[in-house]
């Protein structure tokens, strides 16, 4: 079978995902469920119960084989599927090839100088992304990965021959900890952190800081301790927590006072991080 | 009350403005330029402009002085010797700039100035230097007052453009605008990004592309090492020269004339830029042969300009209404492509015309007449600038934009360009603005300008205004720069605070 990955969309243009102007492709699933995840609906992939087919006002869906089908061309991105979707997914979703995906982004050159696949979680599709990835090289354009880091990267050394850097979001440091906010254990995150360091793969770190949900303290020394001298020439970014489009628990949630991120960006500094950007 | 009476009398007008527009009114009460009976016609139905240059012109549209050349030896008339240091150029300079004239009584170009000023950097610190800089700035926007003013910076880094740049954000000013000459060739990637810094902070500079815009017309003879400037709108004209006027057809309204597309083509889109050059051939022998001001005037004895050196415009507007008119509603200009065919369809025959015509006076444009997207000034009601896309129908994606935009520009020599106010968290990011101008630049756009789309300082047609200073003259205040009083209209007119903005 052909190889495809399911897009949930692609952005012509991204100010933040990485250094310059680059093309966002985000991937539809994802392994982990953050409690302050923004874009709850890339969660899961369709299950086909055909909630939303009723609901559209637009008559963009339908349901055939088990399947909801989308009409692209009908559709007037109300999201009102979203909306009402019970599983954190979205029929909205066009599975393609690396091909397909790579036509598209070269599309966009010579305005953009890379592409930065994200999520969801993209590291599901790691021979997809490696499939696209060789196409982007050759080129010429920039190649991102933006992950959780709870896919082993030491699986999957070919693509990092093809990748330039991973943007890394290292949620929490303390298991118990990270596991009340995703579901999930973050021994490979680690392990993924030191094989990513090794071979010179970092491209950022990012904290998001919750107040009462997570360890950033921990997570900046412990992030330090693994990286040793490198620590020095990597990117940190600090993100305060804001509650838009955030489902659950956590919505209406306060963001971090300005003071507790002053404090964090001390602490990074004095743990040897040069290069710490509050965001 | 007379014309005379309203200006004496209004309310919303400083001194200076009330001036500026009896002599304007003086001026009209002369006709000594003969027209021809299809000019008249068209004139009568709007469809041809002389963009209110005046009915007897005694001095150029637009003057760009060889101010290098000011710098090495001040001026016999002005009784100034050449300065040997940066006090005393500046000082020179300011003195200078109220002696050029131009289309609004004031200049329009105050020069390349990194050039001007880099050889008098020696000994001086940076905080020696950027208080006499902002100084300086200040008073151009106090004195010049105009949005349509212009200095440029580049291609090369220099440390007076840097810390132009510096003083400019600093000081937050309408006038004069900048545009940063670049050529990813020569300018380094760290000045680019200071200046985009600055356009984030400050809304300028603008960017013009050195590599395709740098051979429009040759170079002086021991002049500047480059033959051409942006003034105003983003005129490209010669240096030590100018333009003598600048005309257009609106095409906006000329559609409106039109019984089919055929029509269009075939007789009113010929006639009417038969008539503008049979006007602009009347207008500019007036200007030279008897208005005396080339005969007379110590810029031409003393070299800064040359007559020989001076270029007629020829310009267009309302591409976007035209093709809406001649197509209906289903075709929209920008994005479907038989629109943007029919678009370029007309923009080849006239310049054709254009082209095939003999223009007198016109050495340093090989003798021929320059094409200008124009702009557009004040109200400018139902006439989008040239050929940009009308407010409200761009491309969704800025790419699309872009290219859409490098397309039309290869028709104009004498200046075209576009605005895009961009999302203010871009500047956390300038790479990605300096990805943008580089690809615009590789596709061959010829000149872009960006501003965050929260800043006070915004571009009208190209020339920049404070939105607090328009919203003063709405509420019937009067204010120092008169371009505030277009701006005020246009911005209204053509629902400017609706561009769609990018990179969000």
């Amino acid at each position: 079978m052909e190889l495809t990955a399911p897009v949930n969309k692609i952005i012509p243009f991204s100010l933040v995902d990485g250094p310059g102007s680059r093309c966002s492709v985000f991937l539809q699933g994802c392994n982990i469920a953050c409690a302050y995840c923004h874009n709850p609906e890339t969660q899961n992939l369709c299950l086909g119960c055909g909630l939303c087919v009723d609901q559209c006002p637009a008559g963009a869906l339908s349901r055939r084989d088990g399947h909801v089908r989308w009409d692209k061309d009908a559709c007037v991105q109300c999201d009102t599927c979203i909306h009402v979707c019970p599983h954190k997914a979205s029929p909205k979703i066009e599975r393609l090839t690396p091909d397909e995906v790579f036509e598209i982004v070269h599309s966009y050159q010579p305005f953009i100088r890379g592409i930065t696949v994200s999520g969801g979680e993209c590291m599901l599709h790691p021979e997809w992304m490696r499939a696209l990835f060789a196409l982007c090289r050759k080129a010429g354009l920039g190649t991102l990965i933006d992950s959780n880091g709870c896919v082993p990267f030491t699986q999957h050394d070919e693509l990092l021959d093809v990748t330039d850097g991973v943007m890394l979001d290292v949620k929490a440091w303390d298991d118990e900890v990270f596991r009340h906010l995703t579901g999930h254990g973050n021994d490979t995150v680690k392990e993924n952190l030191a094989h990513l360091a090794r071979r010179d793969k970092i491209e950022e770190l990012r904290i998001v800081v919750v107040p009462g949900w997570n360890d950033p303290e921990a997570t900046i020394m412990g992030i330090a301790d693994v990286l040793g001298d490198k620590v020095r020439t990597t990117t940190l970014k600090l993100i305060k927590f804001r509650h838009f489009g955030v489902v659950g628990e956590l919505a209406g949630s306060p963001s971090p006072s300005d003071e507790h991120m002053a404090e964090l960006e001390g602490l990074a500094r004095t743990s040897g991080f040069e290069d710490v950007q509050i965001r | 009350m007379s014309e005379f009476m309203d200006i004496i009398t209004a309310s919303n007008l400083t001194y200076g403005q009330k001036l500026i527009h009896l002599a304007q009114a003086a001026e009209n009460a002369e006709h000594p330029i003969p027209t021809t009976p299809e000019y008249d016609w068209f004139f009568e139905r709007d469809a041809i402009c002389d963009m209110h240059e005046g009915n007897a012109p005694y001095r150029p549209r637009y003057i760009c002085c060889d101010m290098e050349r000011f710098a090495r030896q001040g001026s016999d008339f002005l009784r100034l010797d050449a300065p040997d240091n940066l006090d005393d150029l500046l000082m020179n300079l300011q003195i200078l700039y109220q002696n050029v004239p131009s289309v609004t009584g004031r200049p329009v170009y105050v020069g390349q100035l990194d050039r001007v000023f880099d050889p008098f950097l020696d000994g001086l610190s940076d905080e020696e230097i950027l208080p006499k800089f902002k100084r300086f700035l200040n008073y151009i926007d106090r004195t010049v007052a105009s949005g349509y003013c212009h200095a440029n910076l580049g291609p090369e880094d220099t440390r007076a453009g840097r810390l132009l740049l510096q003083a400019d954000a600093e000081v937050q000013n309408a006038v004069p605008n900048f545009t940063l000459k670049y050529d990813p060739e020569v300018t380094p990637d760290d000045f680019a990004r200071l200046a985009l810094k600055t356009s984030m902070a400050c809304a300028n500079p603008a960017y013009a592309n050195d590599r395709l815009l740098r051979d429009t017309y040759p170079l002086a003879a021991n002049g500047p090492k480059d033959a051409y400037t942006v003034v105003s709108c983003y005129n490209v004209l010669p240096v030590r020269g100018g333009a003598y006027c600048l005309d257009r057809v609106k095409l906006s309204q000329l559609a409106d004339l039109a019984t089919s597309v055929d029509h269009f083509m075939n007789e009113l889109l010929p006639n009417a830029t038969g008539a503008l050059l049979e006007y602009m051939d009347a207008r500019i022998k007036f200007l030279v042969e008897d208005s005396n001001f080339f005969q007379t005037s110590f810029l031409v004895r003393e070299g800064l300009i040359e007559r020989e050196r001076f270029v007629g415009m020829f310009g267009m507007i309302g591409m976007h209404e035209c093709i809406e008119k001649l197509m209906g509603p289903g075709h929209v200009y920008g994005t479907d492509p038989e629109a943007n065919d029919l678009a370029d369809e007309i923009m080849t025959k006239m310049c054709e015309q254009v082209l095939a015509w003999d223009a007198p006076y016109s050495e340093a444009g090989g003798g021929k007449y320059m094409m200008h997207a124009q702009a557009g000034f004040g109200d400018q009601m139902s006439s989008t600038p040239g050929v940009r896309i009308r407010v409200g129908s761009e491309p969704e994606v800025f790419w699309d934009h872009i290219r859409h935009c490098a397309r039309m520009h290869r028709f104009f020599t004498a200046g075209v360009s576009d605005i895009f106010p961009v999302e203010p968290t871009a500047a956390n990011n300038l790479d990605a603005l300096l990805d943008v101008v580089k690809g615009a630049f590789a596709v061959d756009d010829k000149y872009l300008s960006f501003y965050p789309s929260d800043s006070d300082l915004v571009r009208i047609t190209g020339f920049l205004v404070k939105r607090s200073e328009m919203e003063k003259f709405a509420r019937g205040e009067a204010v120092l720069a008169d371009t505030s009083h277009d701006g005020e209209g246009n911005w209204r007119a053509n629902d400017l605070a609706d561009r769609k903005v990018r990179l969000g």
